[in-house]
């Protein structure tokens, strides 16, 4: 772990340096055609300072969007209006509640398709091929017109968006519980029967806990799928609010700096989510003595 | 009306039945094609069924016989669609990408300092929602199949990266030491030992890689695109109410999904014939 640590400093601080390069260097024709037209010849210095501070920048340096971001989320909360509409907080906020919506309802439907699939065979026969190739087909494809058609039935909001989260997390679900309910051993199995215990039990007491590493390494898949499902699911509602909804607007109005804090934030959410379920993993984990 | 009604139940009943029936035999080649494909068709005949019964708007649920007579009325559109979206944009992003991936961590490899430093920051942004840099990508590289291109090389580009890396990793000291008393060199080893050894890692980037490449491919277009491809179509239609045109796009994107998919999966199985999991089932 703390092997590590160093290295990442260094690749990280390497990406930065990289970037305010990159922005440098994409910025610079644009620099140049505005000193051009004011006739005035720019030195290297100034040069470099104004391609690090523009409006609308092809890329816009990071402490460009660290002040974006705190402008609209920290600042925001020190007057008092955290959940204004110009708040990031407030967007993120929107984004969040379909994506923990769809998490929950996909991760019910994986479990209990799983559930079918290993105690019934007719099931598993016929529908586990199709669970797979469902997920060849770009499901995202299908957002705007879930979203259309909803609405054309009179819903509207959080359910739309949070039916396409679900599409998307409920596949590593059930793939991943498949793989763990079928995890028990045939010796422990045999055991368990000559305890004479019922379908039920060996669930509850067998099966299902030794299925709980597989559901969170598919639970972790299953949040950033979510995420990116409520992300594309509020582009087609026409930029109201949300995450998506900020990076459609953004690149209406060519607000780079805007569609940037909108990415570092949706970046933020996914690490803080997954993070949250990797420390429930820890702590089940080492309460039921597995790691 | 009741008539569709009840003919529903009744395909549907009689699958059900069906498929029980021929769950109970031992599994072979045709139980093993014949399950699904009968769940499949049940599906799509109660969905007529039940458009019909129950006169649902073609507005919001076209009958699927609605959609093929579209998709065999539309197959010029569809197929200019198919080609800005899928081959131009998606596979020549995912060509790109997967490439540079395997060559980049090729060079990774040899620095165990930046295996150390990368990987973490890898895996991490395999995690982030990248296709929020589409609308970043569509500025930059104009409206063009350039710009889904780029989306995809991005997108493709991490788990690819991740799982090369981790692959590269998989031949053993002993395998190791055995090319070292051959006297063999950095290359040949890594041709001849350690990328074979790779093989399963790169192939389950691969596998992932196709089904993300038609999504970033797709999802760019919503940015703005020329007045063709797959995700154009779909969200213009959408807007004009005419679902039976999205829903033929959406048979072209996942027969196109399915097929780049299996496509890689039978080359892994040529690649890759040594391993365990496709061992057992040639047994």
């Amino acid at each position: 772990m703390m092997r590590s640590v160093f290295p990442v400093i260094t690749v990280a601080t390497a990406l930065f340096l990289l970037w305010y390069v990159a922005a440098a260097a994409l910025n610079a024709p644009w620099a140049h055609d505005k000193a051009k037209r004011a006739g005035i010849e720019l030195s290297f210095g100034e040069l470099v300072s104004d391609t690090w501070s523009q409006e609308k920048p092809k890329l816009p340096a990071p402490h460009q969007i660290g002040a974006e971001m705190w402008k609209t989320t920290g600042a925001m909360v020190q007057r008092g209006r955290a959940f204004s509409k110009r708040s990031l907080l407030y967007h993120s906020w929107v984004t969040f509640s379909s994506t923990a919506l769809g998490f929950l309802l996909g991760t019910g439907l994986g479990i209990a398709l799983a559930i079918g699939i290993v105690y019934n065979r007719a099931m598993n026969m016929s529908v586990m091929p199709w669970v797979i190739a469902s997920q060849t087909i770009p499901i995202l494809a299908i957002a705007p017109m879930i979203i259309v058609v909803l609405n054309a039935i009179g819903i509207s909001g959080l359910i739309p968006k949070a039916m396409i989260s679900m599409y998307l997390s409920f596949f590593p679900v059930v793939v991943g519980m498949v793989k763990g309910l079928r995890s028990p051993e045939a010796m422990q199995l045999d055991l368990i029967h000559t305890w004479s215990a019922s379908n039920v039990q060996i669930f509850w007491k067998l099966r299902l806990p030794s299925s709980m590493p597989y559901l969170f390494a598919s639970l972790k898949i299953a949040m950033a799928a979510s995420l990116v499902g409520a992300i594309v699911g509020e582009l087609p509602t026409g930029a109201v609010a949300g995450l998506g909804a900020r990076l459609l607007s953004g690149s209406y109005y060519g607000q780079t700096i805007q569609i940037w804090s909108a990415l570092i934030m949706a970046a933020t959410l996914a690490a803080i989510l997954v993070g949250l379920i990797g420390l429930i993993q820890r702590v089940t984990l080492s309460r039921m003595g597995m790691a | 009306m009741m008539i569709w009604l009840a003919a529903g139940l009744l395909i549907w009943a009689a699958g059900w039945r069906l498929n029980n029936a021929l769950s109970e035999r031992p599994t072979d080649d045709f139980t093993r094609f014949a399950i699904p494909a009968i769940f499949g068709v049940t599906i799509i005949a109660i969905w007529e069924c039940l458009v019909r019964g129950l006169d649902i708007s073609p507005v919001l649920l076209p009958a699927p016989s609605q959609i093929a007579l579209t998709f065999a009325g539309s197959l010029n559109i569809l197929w200019q669609d198919f080609v800005q979206t899928a081959i131009k944009g998606a596979l020549t992003g995912y060509a790109i990408g997967c490439g540079a991936a395997i060559l980049i961590s090729i060079a990774i490899d040899r620095f165990p300092f930046l295996q150390r430093g990368l990987l973490p920051v890898g895996n991490f942004v395999a995690a982030l929602p990248i296709i929020g840099i589409a609308p970043i990508l569509v500025m930059w590289f104009g409206f063009d199949w350039h710009s889904k291109a780029a989306v995809v090389v991005v997108m493709v580009f991490f788990p690819m990266l991740v799982n090369t890396v981790q692959g590269l990793r998989e031949s053993d000291a002993l395998q190791r030491d055995l090319m070292r008393t051959y006297a063999a060199s950095y290359w040949q080893t890594l041709f001849y030992l350690r990328l074979p050894a790779a093989m399963p890692f790169i192939f389950n980037g691969l596998k992932i890689a196709t089904t993300l490449a038609l999504i970033g491919a797709i999802v760019a277009e919503f940015f703005g695109s020329p007045i063709r491809g797959m995700g154009f179509r779909i969200s213009t239609s959408v807007g004009q109410l005419s679902m039976d045109l999205v829903w033929a796009e959406i048979v072209v994107a996942s027969l196109a999904g399915s097929g780049f998919y299996g496509g890689v999966a039978l080359m892994e199985r040529s690649v890759t014939f040594w391993h365990p999991s496709q061992r057992s089932k040639a047994l």
